[in-house]
């Protein structure tokens, strides 16, 4: 009897995971698109149903294939987490945007979800770190309403990034890589925070100072960021701010000739990256032949691309799978895992609510009236959808692979904490901004009233 | 034009909002490319990467399978088995082979690495077909489930017949389908037992002289002597179309060129020939003379045409032919060429494709060793249609080498052939590669019925002496057998 019913489980939930996770993307879909605000509110709540069953699913799933009843208890802690954490946003901001804190509770859910099953005791991990960086980005949109003083800080944000940066390089390796520090047991990646002190630097800088000057200035303090990185080996990330720089730079000049330099600067940087540093080399040769170096510099290549083929279009179901085969799979390569088990069907639509997440970054960006937060909101998106196609794009062989985390999927605490303020950032912008636009139709329409 | 200068000049006017507004749209469609590239990029890797992927000794998901498939039937055509997996009194599973080593290199192995249709239907074999319900009842009863089976393209009548008769000599028979390039019989020699390979390996890797493992037939290159003659008598018929019926040629059993001499074997004087007679008769000093006459560009060509350097149109395992005649040939190499001697080599699969194509009216088939993928239940999974892999030669080409093919088997050095069930077209030939003539390679590559041809033939013998004496004859026994004489 448990057989039977542990196999029709498995066959049923594989396909009822990627059924239902196709409808949420559908909804996150009508919610990107559609005018009819009403119709908007129905899907955003219904998102919100959608989404629960799915966590209910898997964890269902894995429950009937472990035999261990505590994941059961893992589900009952996600949906009372993603239920208050839906709840709270829009009790404590009810001008909230529904439709980036639906996607954002899906991927975060997702994320503890998958990191559960590759690991128990790293998802324990996972569950406190989720729930502590919550808690401290509840705090953000308030922060945000209340003071002004951040476009001030320039100065602050570079001189705290440089300093966070260099400590870990002079810091101890890890996987032949400077990018973690440790005190007392806790690991920190400082990237992945400093990350927003860049965005609010460049941002803070270019939206006061528009001369040629300030922009030479502001380039060669990027360009110590990108070095930095570069020289502790964490490439992912010093792509990632060479690309956010030069965003940011064209969306506060409106100066296309850059996006011509960066290009040129950027691919010269990458052939003398390529002959300085042998990290590079090994990371492009892996790219471009990896079955003749499979045993070596390919292997976590390799075995990722093993991973995504053998899981077709419906995956081979939660815990059938050999993730563990590709290695650091939990931080840069989870999204083959998600292939492997869930399919490519639902690893495309995890995708399509990413870019639905960006999409939404870049509606708001486009109505917010402040030049200073339009650049930052702006920023937040290009940085967040850029590491998306970094680590996705590198796990598949689409691109060389960089080794960067996929944003509130991952495991990892710094990943996870600078995401989470990262989308919060988001909306407390986006809440203060319809706050000052509702203030402004009241001055406008008040004459108006008057003169008919 | 005209718009676009408009465009921009409108856009120069406008106001910085809009122009971070055109900014941020732009971001939009630039994001959004990248990410449709790379669903389009996973969409096709995904559907088109998994059989490969699987088979890769450095993919460990294969031990995910065997805990839970057993690997399937390998059937020949005619429905024996030749391979299955069976669990034996001690609960151990084990590979069965019921015709031991007659099918060591077509069927191959699947311990300590993979080979033949054990590799190429791997993906299959270990993959189960079974309903979810079978699947539970397996694993109440806790059995695996069955493998999808693969019924493939060998004849056991064929094989067995080409085996026993290249006994003890080194060499390969390959017999193909003329009209889609099934393989009928693959052998290869010498040979091992697949169902004990893992106890043999140990000798069978540390024997210094030890190639039991290569496939002659698909791998093995030889020098192909005067089987060559068909390529080159091709090169001369399409350099030649009009004038070929005038060739004469008076054979003194040599020929001299710059201080070369090659002669006919044993220094038999042909006398007076023309093109039919000296392909017939397989005389060296005519061909040497029609090589030297040759173009060596528009031969080259020819070759090339023949898939001779470059890939073969088959998924099998396989070694293409290697021949050279060009700037850099001199006059001695072009003589060595003429007779597929020198350094060119062949294997007996490419010789085989050739001559199919002959037969064919010049299509070139894919040879396959696979016709259908079924489950336990006999529903086709996937069935292998054959594949054209172009007209290689024209028909009126085919047609003339079929006359010289068949002059060989009538009057000429395979006249041995001639009886009242079928003709046959072939051509035989002797591969020195040592002085001692006995110690030549025989070949002979044939097909049959000559006016419609339905199967072709291709053997080598090693250090067998000539094509005529050995060859020929195991091509008799494997016709006599396929038209039941």
């Amino acid at each position: 009897m448990q057989i039977t019913l542990k196999y029709y489980v498995i066959e049923l939930s594989k396909y009822l995971i990627a059924f239902t996770m196709l409808l949420y993307t559908g909804l996150a879909l009508v919610c990107n698109f559609s005018k009819n605000k009403k119709a908007v509110s129905i899907c955003c709540s219904l998102q919100s149903g959608v989404l629960l069953v799915l966590m209910f699913l898997c964890f269902l799933d894995m429950t009937f294939v472990s035999g261990k009843e505590e994941y059961l208890y893992l589900f009952a802690f996600i949906t009372l987490f993603l239920f208050f954490m839906i709840t709270i946003v829009t009790i404590i901001y009810d001008k909230a945007d529904r439709v980036l804190l639906n996607n954002m509770c899906l991927l975060s859910g997702l994320g503890l979800c998958i990191v559960s099953r590759l690991s128990f005791t790293r998802a324990f991990r996972q569950y406190i770190i989720t729930l502590v960086s919550f808690a401290i980005c509840l705090a953000i949109p308030f922060v945000i309403e209340r003071f002004r003083f951040f476009r001030k800080l320039l100065w602050v944000y570079a001189g705290v990034g440089i300093v966070a940066l260099l400590i870990v390089l002079t810091g101890t390796k890890v996987n032949g890589a400077h990018i973690t520090y440790t005190i007392k047991g806790f690991t920190f990646q400082p990237s992945e925070i400093v990350k927003i002190l860049f965005l609010f630097f460049i941002a803070a800088l270019l939206y006061k100072y528009n001369d040629l000057k300030w922009i030479f200035i502001s380039a060669v303090i990027s360009g110590c960021f990108v070095i930095i990185l570069v020289l502790s080996k964490d490439l992912g990330s010093a792509l990632i701010f060479f690309v956010a720089y030069f965003m940011i730079l064209i969306m506060s000049t409106h100066n296309y000739w850059y996006l011509l330099t960066g290009l040129a600067g950027g691919a010269i940087a990458c052939v003398a990256a390529y002959n300085i540093f042998d990290h590079v080399k090994v990371r492009v040769v892996a790219f471009l032949d990896p079955w003749t170096y499979i045993d070596d510099q390919a292997y976590q290549i390799t075995q990722s691309l093993f991973a995504i083929s053998s899981g077709g279009w419906f995956g081979a179901g939660l815990m059938q799978g050999r993730p563990w085969d590709i290695p650091y799979v939990d931080q840069d390569l989870i999204f083959s895992a998600m292939c492997e088990e869930f399919g490519l069907l639902f690893a495309l639509c995890v995708l399509t609510i990413c870019l639905c997440c960006f999409y939404r970054m870049m509606f708001m960006s486009r109505i917010i009236g402040d030049k200073f937060y339009q650049i930052v909101v702006y920023g937040i998106g290009v940085m967040y959808i850029f590491q998306v196609f970094l680590t996705v794009g590198g796990g598949i062989k689409f691109i060389p692979l960089t080794g960067v985390t996929l944003p509130f999927i991952s495991y990892g605490g710094s990943s996870v904490l600078s995401t989470f303020i990262m989308f919060f950032i988001v909306q407390g912008i986006y809440i203060k901004s319809l706050k000052y636009e509702k203030s402004l139709d009241e001055k406008n329409t008040k004459p108006d009233t008057k003169v008919h | 034009m005209k718009k676009i200068r408009n465009l921009i000049q409108k856009y120069i006017d406008s106001s910085p909002r809009y122009k971070s507004m055109v900014l941020i749209n732009v971001t939009v469609a630039i994001f959004c490319a990248l990410f449709f590239g790379m669903f389009i990029y996973l969409g096709i890797f995904v559907s088109t990467s998994t059989m490969e992927l699987y088979d890769n000794s450095y993919n460990n998901r294969q031990e995910l399978q065997e805990q839970n498939v057993l690997r399937g039937t390998i059937y020949a055509s005619g429905g024996e088995i030749l391979a299955e997996s069976r669990i034996d009194e001690n609960g151990v599973e084990r590979r069965y082979y019921p015709y031991g080593s007659v099918f060591a290199h077509a069927v191959g192995y699947s311990v300590n690495g993979r080979m033949g249709i054990e590799d190429y239907a791997n993906y299959y074999l270990m993959h189960s077909g079974a309903t979810l319900s079978e699947r539970v009842d397996n694993d109440l009863e806790n059995v695996k489930d069955p493998g999808y089976n693969v019924m493939s393209t060998l004849d056991v009548n064929l094989q067995q017949v080409a085996d026993d008769y290249l006994g003890l000599y080194n060499g390969a028979v390959i017999v193909t389908e003329v009209k889609t390039g099934r393989i009928l019989a693959l052998v290869s020699h010498p040979n091992f037992n697949p169902g004990s390979i893992k106890e043999d390996w140990e000798a069978i890797t540390s024997d210094p002289k030890g190639s039991q493992l290569l496939n002659r037939a698909t791998q093995g290159l030889y020098p192909p002597g005067s089987t060559f003659k068909i390529i080159t008598a091709l090169a001369f018929y399409k350099q030649n179309p009009d004038t070929w019926e005038d060739y004469r040629f008076e054979c003194t059993g040599n020929i001299m060129h710059d201080d070369y001499r090659i002669s006919c074997i044993y220094g038999t004087v042909h006398g007076d020939l023309d093109l039919i007679s000296s392909f017939a008769k397989s005389c060296n000093s005519s061909f040497v003379n029609i090589g030297l006459s040759l173009d060596r560009d528009m031969w080259a060509d020819t070759m090339d045409d023949l898939y001779f350097n470059r890939r073969l149109p088959t998924d099998l395992l396989a070694n293409y032919g290697r021949a050279y005649v060009g700037a850099a040939s001199t006059d001695y190499d072009i003589m060595q060429t003429s007779i597929g001697q020198g350094k060119t080599t062949l294997t007996p699969l490419h010789l085989n494709m050739i001559t199919q194509a002959i037969a064919n009216g010049g299509e070139m088939m894919k040879p396959y060793l696979i016709d259908e993928i079924v489950d336990e239940n006999g529903n086709v999974i996937r069935s292998f249609s054959p594949e054209s892999a172009g007209m290689v030669i024209s028909p009126d080409e085919a047609e003339f080498l079929t006359e010289l093919m068949t002059a060989v088997c009538e009057y000429g050095t395979a006249r041995v052939l001639v009886n009242d069930n079928y003709t046959v077209a072939g051509k035989t030939g002797t591969a020195e590669f040592a002085n001692d003539i006995n110690e030549s390679h025989a070949w002979f590559t044939a097909f049959a019925p000559a006016e419609d041809p339905e199967i072709c033939v291709t053997i080598i013998i090693e250090k067998a002496g000539t094509g005529v004496e050995y060859a020929v004859p195991l091509a008799k026994r494997i016709f006599d057998a396929y038209f039941g004489v």
